[in-house]
């Protein structure tokens, strides 16, 4: 199965997010990312879903039926620019402390925050990037990490 | 009147008396006495009291179903609310426009876990169509319009409005003005169908050599039965019906092949299986219609009509698509087919007709049983429905419950109008007939309603008996008394080896005619075959009473024709020995 992205635009009411979710959730898909969030025209929000379906169309269909959803993309995976963002706490001491910040700097994440004993780093990119990012400094112990959700824009008109 | 100072409660009544509302079923709670106030001090909203919430919504859901108009309920906050979720399910699967209003506890309590609180909205999402949480008594008028409105609209369904107890305070008053228009502009059903895809239309059904018309609910739902019977007849085409579009097309017409799916006729389930060409009309290639999908009517090309886009190609692909409501997309059809100048294929079409009527006369269903003695000297519940059919001349409001019954009462009425069938197909709710009757008889105060239902069914919403006395009802309903939950019996005596696992009563069934007696109505019992019809007469007669026929019938009576598990439309089981296939 591959990974669908449904770029959806709905009315900021109360209760939109539980409705979107439900309606994805009883047909029996997983969500594997969603972020919410407002945008330029007031009232309006856009909810980027990624998930794996085998038949989108029907899902679509049914997002379609709320009455609070005014849009649904299904976006082009060869034509969208994709960005998640990732925070990332991890262990440092003396002997690391170089290598780790030396590592990050060059994934072009950024430092947030550097302690004695830990770094907190922040990397917005591709889930690939995001990946890739994690593999490189877990041997170095990572304490806590958070992604955010996927957000996605059309590359086309 | 829209520039008086009002109440949240009084803003609601008169927001209901904008949208037309003459009665409300309902049943009162602490969290919606100030509603209740403002509902005794006005007379143009009537109100029904029930004896269970579940009781409010199926008799709102028949209202609903037998005139067209949304069904309105109150029901008070938690308790009250959840005992409202099987009727708004029931309304939920059958597309009924249905309105809840809930009261909910005091907006500074909600989240607290306070008495008789319950997330309404939440527990209620997955079966409406939407729903309202009113923040502020000044949103009510514009709540209830734009619940009303899409009750009522595109595929119909339940709607609820949950009110907190404070926004309905008549010590807060305000400026009550009712919305002439509503304007959604993320809900915008479609109502007429693509020009292009009608003509498509139009030449694959003048093109077809086997076609056949099936048509569901949604028929009845868009008031669409006068266009579905012109079409029909200017085809000269056969059809059939689903379980909730009977009376959409006259049931005793010859065009009529009965209905169709899990229990529907010979010919109807062969017709659709053979078929070259299948044009769909409300209705939604359900799992009870098609069978085993992949095996669906392969030879067929399968045009759809309906007004909900995400019920094309759901379970069928459809080769011809058609977003639309049903009255219009059938009126474009019609006035396209009149233009073509058309020419249906006569020579294709007689040897059909022949092979459809070779079936019905193979094993089609015998509408005369009643005029026999039944073999066993028990009565056939068959035999009820008939005789029913008889006494009330196939002109009654018929309501039924969920079960062997309600395959009978579909399977031997003959629905000749649409709104006169009102049972719960989707959903299939034991419990949903004794209060649909309560609000269709009070929608058609002069008509004959009657309930079919069986000692099972009746004894889920039994409690309503008593609003019935309230209210001066006079229903007729007939318990065909097989004495075991007869559809799960049928299963288990065909599928698990005749081990009926507690689907009888081990002797335990109450005196259904003491029962309707302490209720202050008419009970009769009826055993014999020879007493059916004079007892049948006999109940009619009683027009200003109720009654309740407690009619014994044969236990081991198994619904007939009944498609086999797995396989094609065309597989079915004949009776208990007989199947087609093999």
């Amino acid at each position: 199965m591959s990974e669908r992205i449904l770029s959806v635009l709905v009315e900021d009411k109360p209760g939109v997010l539980a409705r979107v979710a439900l309606t994805i959730s009883r047909r029996g898909f997983n969500i594997n990312s969603l972020s919410v969030g407002p945008t330029n025209i007031e009232g309006r929000s856009k909810m980027t879903i990624v998930t794996e379906l085998e038949s989108v169309e029907q899902v679509k269909k049914q997002l379609n039926k709320l009455v609070n959803v005014i849009k649904i993309v299904e976006l082009d995976p060869d034509n969208n620019i994709e960005s998640e963002v990732l925070l990332m706490k991890v262990s440092i001491n003396k002997e690391t402390q170089t290598s780790v910040i030396e590592k990050a700097s060059l994934s072009g994440a950024k430092s947030v925050d550097v302690g004695q004993d830990y770094a907190i780093f922040e990397l917005t990119g591709t889930s690939k990037e995001l990946i890739k990012f994690e593999k490189l400094l877990k041997p170095y112990g990572i304490i806590e990490m958070i992604r955010g959700g996927r957000i996605a824009i059309q590359t086309k008109l | 009147m829209n520039k008086q100072e009002v109440s949240g409660g009084e803003a609601l009544m008169l927001s209901l008396q904008e949208e037309a509302v003459d009665l409300v079923f309902g049943y009162p709670g602490g969290a919606s006495l100030h509603i209740y106030d403002a509902l005794f001090q006005q007379q143009a909203v009537q109100h029904v009291l029930v004896r269970h919430e579940q009781g409010a919504v199926h008799a709102a859901d028949g209202y609903a179903r037998a005139t067209g108009k949304p069904g309105v309920i109150f029901v008070t906050s938690g308790p009250g609310a959840t005992n409202a979720i099987t009727g708004l399910a029931t309304a939920f699967m059958d597309s009924t426009p249905v309105v809840v209003i809930s009261s909910q506890v005091k907006s500074h309590l909600i989240g607290t876990d306070s008495f008789q609180e319950t997330d309404m909205i939440g527990v209620s999402r997955p079966v409406v169509k939407h729903s309202y949480l009113v923040k502020k008594p000044e949103e009510i008028p514009k709540v209830v319009k734009e619940a009303f409105h899409v009750a009522t609209t595109g595929r119909p369904g339940p709607v609820v409005i949950d009110i907190p107890k404070d926004l309905t305070d008549a010590s807060y008053n305000f400026k009550f003005s009712y919305p002439k228009e509503i304007d959604i502009r993320s809900y915008k059903p479609v109502d007429e169908g693509h020009s292009g895809q009608i003509k498509k239309a139009v030449k694959a059904l003048l093109r077809s050599k086997r076609p056949i018309i099936y048509s569901g609910g949604g028929v009845i739902q868009g008031n669409a039965s006068e266009e579905l019977t012109k079409l029909v007849r200017l085809l000269n085409f056969p059809v059939t019906n689903t379980l909730m579009g009977l009376g959409a097309y006259p049931g005793t017409d010859p065009l009529f092949v009965g209905m169709l799916g899990m229990h529907g006729t010979y010919e109807a389930n062969m017709a659709m299986h053979n078929s070259d060409l299948i044009l769909a009309v409300g209705a939604r290639f359900d799992d009870r219609i098609t069978n085993s999908p992949d095996l669906f009517a392969l030879d067929a090309k399968k045009i759809h009509i309906d007004v909900d886009p995400a019920s094309l190609s759901k379970i069928i692909a459809v080769d011809i698509p058609i977003v639309g409501s049903a009255k219009t997309c059938l009126s474009q059809l019609i006035e396209e087919l009149e233009k073509e100048k058309y020419e249906i294929d006569k020579d294709s079409l007689e040897p059909w007709w022949d092979q459809i009527n070779n079936w019905k006369k193979e094993h089609g269903l015998d509408h005369n049983l009643v005029d026999k003695a039944p073999p066993k000297g028990k009565i056939l519940p068959q035999q009820v429905v008939q005789s029913l059919y008889r006494e009330t001349k196939g002109d009654a409001f018929i309501t039924s419950d969920v079960g062997q019954h309600q395959m009978f009462a579909a399977q031997y009425y003959h629905f000749d109008k649409p709104r006169r069938w009102i049972n719960s197909g989707g959903l299939g709710t034991m419990g949903f007939g004794l209060p649909a009757a309560i609000g269709v008889q009070l929608a058609h105060p002069g008509s004959v309603v009657a309930c079919i239902t069986g000692e099972g069914s009746i004894q889920m919403c039994i409690q309503e008996l008593s609003t019935c006395l309230q209210y001066g009802l006079p229903l007729k309903i007939i318990n065909i008394n097989n004495q075991s939950l007869g559809m799960v019996k049928q299963w288990q005596d065909m599928q698990y080896g005749g081990r009926l696992s507690e689907s009888t009563y081990q002797g335990s069934l109450p005196d259904f005619i003491a029962l309707t007696e302490s209720f202050g109505h008419v009970g009769m019992k009826v055993e014999k075959y020879e007493d059916l019809q004079k007892s049948m007469e006999e109940c009619f007669k009683m027009t200003d009473k109720l009654v309740f026929m407690d009619i014994y019938v044969d236990p081991d009576e198994h619904v007939y024709p009944m498609l086999e598990a797995g396989k094609s439309m065309q597989d079915m089981w004949l009776d208990k020995d007989k199947k087609t296939w093999e």
